[in-house]
């Protein structure tokens, strides 16, 4: 997966979760949870569509990973690589 | 106009699903009604036919009005129910075929253009037969674009059927939605189309109305002028007077604990690695699951203050407060949660709460809780002490679990752990009998696997 595709994906599952997020405003650094206001649910919620959309199991011990935009494109380049052309 | 939330005193009937001669069964979604906080999908309470809508799209109404008539099943089918008992108690979202034979009724049907008389009156006691009325309308589940026509005869409208999210961002861009193309399903309107409305600049010339009722067919009304968009302080409104009530009612109590999550959180984690993904349960369900139980067992903590004394409950139906992303907060029910296990109570507790944000909340949903929780877990507080949701009797407040020292056995460690509190009506209970509530919570997360 490139990290193109990568962020696509995750942008679009944010989409699903916060239909109206402000997707420009997860620049470097920008903690996710925090800037959408996810709650526990909606971050099981990202966790499961991403697993599913990446074919990559996330595990709870991955969730610091998904912090910000940058390391979770980086999560999902690394694990997800042989997962799409 | 079914109660949905003990703070609705007016709902607007967004539109029908069903039109007159149109079989519905309990549980059917047959309306969508706006209660000043989000649009609810309301559901039939008894089987039968449609005979009549009255309140038509657009009006808001007070709670307790008669919105539809449904009369009997046809001879053949399921029996008709009878009457009055059927309705739930906050006041029937229908009523049933005893009136249909009323000169009103007979009026408003003939106004409303629907051929009530030229129906054949089979039935016993002049009940109108609703067997010919299918035949001449027999489609069921093709819901809005018959309903519509027979709403809004006038050429100038269209059938038009959207989500609650696609209403909500028609409103607040005011843009009207009829006027928007639809890309779901049956060309159902979905946020995404009124996203993309809006940023073409394609602005129509009405604005701000959703959608306007029927005016061609108002029986008694001049003109419904309701729209469907809430007022911006409507929700602030409703909490704010439904919290008045309750402090100035309720004597409140307070009581908080902090529970140890080591074994809770450390089975957690052990289970959701097991499980696919989908399965992962999260801490807030084991904290329902353990306060359901817990409130089954302590009747003076689940149920309702009414005429001056407790009325427990039978089964625990826990309400859940939920945030909304725009604000405010919507209770929707887990119906008789201590019955379920943490995984079903983790994919209701999912469902309802995602459907709370979105707008596809059911009216069955929205029925009374017998005690209320408010997990302000993920806001990262420690403790919430509520205020009591009348005529409830309690409200129990997590905080966040968070990692901090903790004696065991003479030794200082750290450990996760949560504050549980408990806000109780001192009319109904006392402080012995919340103590013991909130310990059998603690008891019943010290082991996860008995939950």
């Amino acid at each position: 997966m490139t990290p193109e595709h990568a962020r696509e994906l995750i942008e679009q599952t944010l989409l699903d979760i916060v239909p109206d997020a402000d997707l420009a405003a997860l620049t470097q650094g920008v903690d996710i949870r925090e800037e959408l206001e996810l709650d526990s649910l909606d971050f099981v919620a990202l966790v499961e569509r991403l697993s599913e959309r990446a074919g990559l199991r996330i595990e709870e011990e991955d969730y610091g990973e998904l912090r910000t935009m940058d390391s979770a494109v980086r999560l999902l380049t690394m694990h997800a690589a042989g997962s799409s052309a | 106009m079914p109660s949905l939330g003990a703070d609705m005193e007016t709902g607007t009937l967004l539109e029908w699903l069903v039109k007159p001669g149109d079989p519905v069964h309990r549980g059917d979604v047959i309306a969508v009604v706006d209660t000043d906080k989000a649009a609810i999908d309301v559901e039939c309470f008894t089987d039968g036919v449609i005979e009549q809508l009255i309140v038509e799209p657009g009006r808001r109404v007070p709670v307790g009005t008669v919105l539809a008539i449904v009369g009997a099943e046809p001879a053949g089918q399921a029996p008709a129910p009878g009457p009055a008992g059927q309705a739930p108690a906050p006041g029937p979202a229908v009523t049933t075929a005893a009136h249909v034979t009323s000169p009103l009724v007979r009026r408003l049907a003939r106004d409303q253009g629907v051929d009530l008389a030229g129906v054949p009156t089979a039935g016993p006691g002049g009940v109108l037969h609703r067997a010919d009325v299918e035949h001449l309308l027999p489609r069921k589940r093709d819901r809005m674009p018959a309903a519509a026509d027979h709403l809004a005869p006038a050429a100038t409208r269209r059938a038009m059927r959207a989500s609650p999210m696609a209403r909500r961002l028609a409103a607040a861009a005011g843009i009207d939605i009829a006027t928007v193309a639809g890309s779901g399903r049956d060309g159902e309107i979905r946020a995404d189309d009124v996203r993309r409305a809006t940023q073409s600049g394609d602005r129509p010339a009405v604005p701000n109305l959703v959608r306007v009722g029927g005016t061609t067919a108002a029986p008694t009304a001049t003109a419904p002028t309701a729209t469907a968009e809430r007022h911006p302080d409507a929700m602030r409104q409703a909490i704010a007077s439904l919290m008045t009530r309750s402090n100035r009612e309720i004597p409140h109590y307070y009581l908080t604990t902090t529970i140890d999550m080591t074994a809770a959180t450390a089975w957690l984690r052990a289970r959701n690695r097991e499980l696919p993904v989908s399965e992962r349960v999260v801490v807030a369900a084991l904290l329902l699951a353990a306060t359901a139980r817990a409130a089954r067992r302590v009747p003076e903590v689940n149920g309702v203050w009414v005429d001056g004394e407790l009325r427990p409950a039978s089964s625990v139906e826990l309400g859940l407060v939920v945030s909304l992303r725009r604000g405010g907060i919507i209770v929707p029910v887990i119906a008789d949660a201590a019955a379920r296990s943490v995984d079903r109570l983790m994919a209701t507790m999912r469902d309802v709460v995602e459907r709370a944000r979105t707008g596809h909340l059911k009216s069955s949903e929205l029925t009374p809780p017998s005690i209320t929780v408010s997990n302000l877990g993920d806001q990262g507080v420690e403790s919430v002490l509520g205020v009591i949701y009348p005529p409830q009797v309690a409200l129990v407040g997590f905080g966040a679990v968070l990692d901090r020292p903790w004696a065991v056995d003479g030794m200082l460690g750290v450990r996760p752990v949560v504050t549980a509190s408990l806000a109780a009506d001192h009319r109904a209970s006392d402080g012995a009998v919340g103590a013991r509530f909130l310990n059998h919570i603690d008891r019943l997360l010290q082991r996860p696997e008995e939950l």
